[in-house]
């Protein structure tokens, strides 16, 4: 009898211990979906109706900090919290399947199109666009310079394959938006992306981080990676690598923005996440996109998309036509 | 070399400079973890002690099993953590993923079996005869764990920093569970992790300093602690 009394209060103390873990906590029931309170430390401007957007994004809009310049005003505006998860495409995509982000900010208009097309994700806008490059150790061990990006990786695989000492890659390898194009670009030049890439040999090194920690690698490495031009300028500083081939139509970049279908995922904060995504298309806020970091970098990280659907090969209507 | 000093003199500059990033991170590396270490201890106290105090089949067993999950990996618990509180999870309802509360909730989880277990090795560790005496002087069940707990305070006490040491270090969980997100789940580790990526070095080193302060205080307690 004592034993079944002993058990039972350890299981009403581990009910209890539970609730108040869960209750005592710094911040409030802190959903994406609700009204809800912000950690102490930040309260001070908050007000008790301050609504939280949770975005997750694709790691170069972070890395730049792009995001951080464009969230303050909108908090402001909207009397809102941002939240970023910052994570590769493919991760932000599987969150958003999964209804635990209230928006996604990607860039693989492939698998966004599958993605609205199973009806996760809805209202995209093409926000803004920039170009990859392929960078690497100004000694250019495999004289790619000059090169279209197509022949570049050839070359890179063919001199890798044969020093891989001298010549390495290194990959995201992350699912990530910047990983998928450097699988178009292989796939492009007829390379079975598994077996004559992946499992081809020492020179080729896949990362599984993100892209300001690949070029890191790379740098590290004295290798070759395909990274955003937004990203490596923002990295320009602390690496050596060098831009090596930066023209060719494949290289083109395009950022979106979408919505969590709140039919699919009910829990979703869909109102905020509408008014985020037209801050983002508004004039004022494609001007802020076009003029982030050319002061302190010399050029622009990403070129706005307004008035440039058809550079990106996009519908007018994906850039400027407001979500209602 | 240059970037290992330059790195040192900005780390110092933000801790003496009270960096309100780095206070704000630090901050709510004590919260989440001390919430963690304290729901463990409220847990594993009486779980360990029902487990010391009671005879069942399979003791010996559930004992080992309790021990092998000392070295649970931390990863480990964050995806279990996720795929529970995913909203689509059997927890999803909650929507606490990506919030401190769950990433409470993982720490809690992944120091319970260490903390159990030290519990359980603490109380084996008073004196026979201690107990023989307690129990002859017609103690109620109640006065005989209060006592018997006292007795072993000091070893249930480096249970407790042991666990409180494996929640603050962790990053595993911390990233799966929290996402990272700046002013709001951003941890020491995760702080780490993240400022490293970005070549971020001389906030790396503050953190980690930091971090190891956090340490050297805990531990020196605890010493201070046991000597009185």
């Amino acid at each position: 009898m004592k034993k079944s009394i002993l058990i039972l209060l350890a299981v009403v103390m581990v009910a209890a211990a539970i609730a108040a873990g869960c209750t005592g906590s710094p911040s409030g029931e802190a959903t994406p979906t609700q009204t809800t309170t912000v950690p102490a430390e930040t309260q001070t401007t908050a007000s008790a109706e301050t609504q939280t957007l949770l975005i997750a994004t694709t790691t170069s809009l972070y890395d730049t900090g792009l995001l951080d310049a464009l969230k303050a005003p909108f908090e402001k505006e909207y009397n809102a919290k941002v939240d970023i998860i910052s994570a590769g495409t493919g991760t932000a995509l599987g969150y958003g399947e999964n209804g635990d982000v209230d928006v996604m900010m990607v860039h693989d208009r492939v698998r966004e199109d599958a993605f609205l097309a199973n009806g996760h994700g809805i209202d995209r806008r093409v926000i803004a666009y920039n170009y990859f490059v392929i960078v690497g150790p100004e000694s250019d061990p495999a004289g790619i310079k000059g090169m279209t990006p197509e022949e570049a990786f050839t070359t890179i695989r063919e001199k890798g394959l044969a020093d891989p000492e001298k010549v390495k890659f290194v990959s995201r390898g992350d699912n990530s938006g910047t990983h998928a194009k450097e699988k178009v670009i292989w796939t492009t030049d007829g390379f079975n992306y598994t077996t004559d890439i992946t499992n081809s040999g020492d020179w080729y090194i896949e990362a599984g981080t993100g892209m300001g920690a690949t070029l890191v690698i790379a740098d590290e490495k004295s290798a070759y990676t395909l990274s955003d031009i937004g990203t490596y300028l923002a990295y320009k500083d602390k690496i050596t690598l060098v831009p090596l081939v930066d023209k060719g139509d494949i290289l083109l970049n395009v950022y979106s923005v979408m919505r969590i279908n709140p039919d699919k995922h009910p829990g979703v904060n869909s109102s905020l996440a509408k008014d985020w995504i037209n801050y983002l298309i508004s004039p004022s806020t494609q001007k802020a996109i076009e003029e982030f970091g050319v002061a302190q970098y010399g050029e622009p990280l990403f070129f706005p998309a307004a008035g440039n659907w058809e550079v990106m090969g996009v519908n007018q209507s994906e850039v400027e036509d407001p979500v209602v | 070399m240059g970037y290992i000093i330059d790195g040192l003199m900005e780390a110092i500059h933000l801790i003496v400079s009270l960096d309100p990033d780095v206070m704000e991170i630090t901050v709510l590396s004590l919260v989440v973890s001390l919430t963690a270490t304290c729901t463990a201890t409220a847990i594993a106290l009486p779980t360990g002690a029902a487990v010391k105090f009671t005879d069942f089949r399979g003791k010996k067993v559930l004992i080992n099993l309790i021990q092998t999950l000392y070295s649970l990996p931390t990863v480990i618990v964050g995806l279990l953590v996720f795929l529970l509180i995913t909203r689509h999870g059997p927890l999803g309802f909650s929507g606490i993923l990506f919030t401190p509360q769950a990433m409470i909730l993982a720490q809690t989880i992944l120091i319970l079996p260490i903390m159990i277990g030290l519990t359980i090795s603490a109380l084996s560790g008073v004196d026979e005869t201690i107990t023989d005496t307690i129990v002859s002087l017609g103690a109620t069940r109640l006065q005989f764990l209060t006592s018997i707990v006292r007795e072993a305070r000091f070893a249930i006490f480096a249970a407790v920093v042991v666990g409180f040491g494996r929640a603050i270090s962790e990053v595993g969980a911390a990233i799966l569970i929290g996402g990272n997100i700046a002013h709001r789940t951003r941890v020491l580790t995760t702080a780490i992790s993240l400022n490293t990526s970005q070549w971020e070095i001389g906030t790396s080193i503050a953190l980690g300093i930091i971090l190891l302060v956090i340490a050297l205080v805990v531990n020196t307690g605890v010493t201070l602690f046991q000597q009185r």
